[in-house]
């Protein structure tokens, strides 16, 4: 005869659990640190990249118009002239040295070009070795560039009427990003930010959890009780869900505090998913846990989670410009479909009725890691 | 006769080694049983295969006259344990570790404060119940680990060297109170590498290299058969037999 769930036995390990945390100071630490420390990295590296890109002047034509052009290249706020140049070779030296990470050359017959349809051409330069700041960069100058022409061409047609075709498409600006580039950036960011502070929090804290007591010995004495394997994985779970949401509402507040974040879409509905993706990732933990048989093990595997989550969920790289065989990798990271969520919650402020495949993945996620662990965690030492 | 503990061709192989190597013996209820044996020898095998810990690799293990393998849930509600390591959480106080087992051994709220004042009136540490495991010193550590271990009122406890690193006074102690609780009913296995101890056991077995050596007898009557003055001797006597046994094929071969 097996014995059944005891709900006594579960608040037990509840119970100590949560003694433990609070009398642990990493435990207690973690979801007020880790959200501090990430946001300050990559919330504002993310949001000063995006203005004040440093840029150099080549301008050879030396007049009104071409002032006028790179004034407003200033104005947009994306750019800072760091420096004019007296030729290309200064030019690309800065470049190479990363004193600037863009450059504009203004050719001699600028003005000319302007005037008589002449064909001139206008080269934007820029630095390729973070593609965040050169995406950035590329899209705010060919911003400028059309505000600037859309300009010229009004006062042209002014002058000589509709139908005169303009002499001045020649700009090097491969690129037309159709989103807004000044501040899209950031706000884009920081709903994966969020989901991934959750994410390391979580699973930071429950991969140890069981390991600990493997190490210290506990694990034996617990063995020889009635205690059930769901008992005691489910009972662990309960204080590490409060502590990984209270590091999640912790990280919302500075991010609404700091950048100015909101959520355009339904809050319940925010919250209520980011409890669900909190359960989805501490089962990771717990079932890192009940695989690993030291705290050593337990660090490497949970590297082993966080690192390619990090790069694969698209949080980084858009998932868009991933190749297929590394695309379908992604769909295996609960991440991914989290930050499409926050993503749609946050930014596009959609209802459940858009994120049914996430959510529905996340609880399938959730379910099978939690059977596996409780499966996997057999009550012998062998 | 009533056994606690019956053990009959009990094997444990670790990859190719035989840390336990089919062994048998029994021991009758309410009697205090010393384990004995060299470091390496595999008490603490034996032991963890008896509490379900370990999955025998041979062999039958019956305890309170139930099969381990079949009568888990018997036997864990009614086997005490203390591994040879001191394994409470050392994070929390004396009374949150009373209280964790009490909970786990579904003792409800008022058997359990009956149950903590008793066990902390017999392991001496009244006055101490807010202070954290980890501070308290070796004696008072084992009694603690003794009281949770027995907080199901198990009647047969498995001590694992309860007493190693303890000092005399405080082993003196921890010994009247497993006799007392002996006399009361429960029943007694114990490892230890104190001869003293040993002596103070109503019944005693030598394992070696993963073998039993000899019968599970009385000290007394052991001393008698041996005609030696000590366990130690009778000890020394099985090591030294022992190892001539094993390594006398070779040599006889060199020999001849
Ligand atoms: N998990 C394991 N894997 C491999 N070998 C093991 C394992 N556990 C024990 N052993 C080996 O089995 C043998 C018996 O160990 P055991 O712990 O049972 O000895 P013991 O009699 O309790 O010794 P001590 O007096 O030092 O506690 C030792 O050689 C030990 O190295
Ligand atoms: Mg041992």
């Amino acid at each position: 005869m097996r014995n059944r769930f005891s709900f006594q036995r579960f608040w037990s390990i509840v119970k100590k659990e949560f003694f433990q945390i609070i009398r642990d100071p990493v435990s207690i630490k973690v979801p007020i640190v880790i959200p501090i420390v990430w946001i300050v990295l990559f919330g504002y590296s993310v949001q000063n990249n995006v203005d004040h890109i440093a840029l150099a002047v080549f301008d050879q034509s030396k007049t009104q118009e071409s002032r006028e052009l790179v004034s407003l290249f200033s104005n947009s706020g994306s750019f800072t002239v760091a420096k004019d140049v007296a030729s290309i070779s200064e030019l690309s030296d800065l470049l190479d040295a990363g004193k600037v990470r863009s450059g504009i050359v203004i050719p001699p017959n600028f003005q000319k070009a302007l005037q008589s349809g002449e064909a001139a051409k206008v080269k934007f330069l820029v630095d390729g070795t973070d593609p965040t700041i050169a995406g950035t960069a590329l899209n705010s100058a060919s911003l400028v560039w059309k505000d600037y022409i859309a300009d010229i061409t009004g006062q042209r047609m002014n002058l000589l009427g509709i139908g005169e075709s303009s002499g001045f498409n020649s700009l090097v600006l491969a690129t037309d990003i159709k989103y807004n580039p000044t501040m899209e950036n950031s706000v884009f960011s920081i709903p994966g930010l969020i989901a991934l502070i959750v994410q390391n929090i979580t699973i930071m804290l429950s991969a140890f959890t069981l390991v600990r007591e493997r190490e210290k010995g506990t694990i034996e004495q617990l063995m020889v009780t009635p205690v059930k394997a769901s008992e005691l994985i489910f009972g662990k779970l309960i204080p590490y869900i409060v502590i990984g949401y209270i590091g999640f509402l912790f990280s919302l507040i500075i991010c609404i505090l700091l950048f100015g974040v909101h959520i355009s879409g339904s809050f319940p509905l925010f919250l209520g998913l980011c409890f669900l993706f909190v359960l989805c990732t501490l089962s990771i933990g717990i079932l890192i846990s009940t695989i690993a048989k030291t705290q050593v093990q337990a660090m490497n595997y949970t590297s082993l989670i966080l690192l390619p989550s990090v790069l694969l969920s698209g949080f980084i790289f858009p998932r868009e410009a991933m190749p297929v065989v590394i695309d379908t990798l992604s769909y295996l990271i609960p991440l991914t479909y989290f930050i499409e969520i926050t993503r749609g919650i946050m930014v596009k402020g959609v209802g459940i009725e858009f994120l049914i495949t996430q959510v529905t993945v996340l609880c399938i996620f959730t379910l099978a890691m939690l059977s596996i662990a409780c499966m996997r965690f057999k009550k012998t030492l062998d | 006769m009533e056994y606690a503990i019956e053990v009959e061709g009990l094997s444990k192989h670790f990859g190719s080694y035989a840390a336990v190597d089919n062994i048998s013996f029994s021991v009758p209820k309410n009697k205090i049983f010393g384990f004995l044996g060299p470091n390496g020898s595999g008490k603490s095998t034996t032991i963890r295969m008896l509490c379900g810990v370990l999955l025998p690799t041979a062999g039958n293990l019956r305890v309170l006259g139930k099969d381990v393998k079949t009568n888990t849930d018997f036997v864990r509600q009614n086997l005490g344990y203390m591994s040879q390591k001191f394994s409470l959480y050392e994070d929390l106080s004396v009374e949150k570790n009373l209280d964790f087992y009490a909970g786990i051994y579904g003792l409800n709220k008022s058997a359990r404060e009956v149950r903590k004042r008793e066990l902390l009136s017999m392991a001496k540490l009244e006055g101490r119940e807010k202070q954290i495991a980890g501070h308290l010193s070796g004696g008072w550590k084992q009694r603690l680990a003794l009281g949770c271990a027995m907080i199901h009122r198990p009647q047969l406890m498995i001590l694992d060297e309860p007493t190693a690193g303890v000092d005399p006074i405080s082993r003196r102690e921890f010994w009247g109170i497993i006799r007392e609780l002996a006399d009361q009913g429960t029943s007694f296995l114990i490892t230890t590498h104190y001869m003293d101890e040993a002596e103070r056991c109503d019944l005693i077995g030598f394992i070696y290299n993963g073998k039993i050596i000899g019968d599970v007898v009385s000290p007394i009557h052991l001393l008698e058969q041996e005609r030696a003055k000590g366990i130690e001797d009778v000890f020394v006597r099985y090591v030294d037999r022992m190892n001539k046994e094993e390594s006398s094929p070779g040599i006889g071969g060199y020999n001849a």
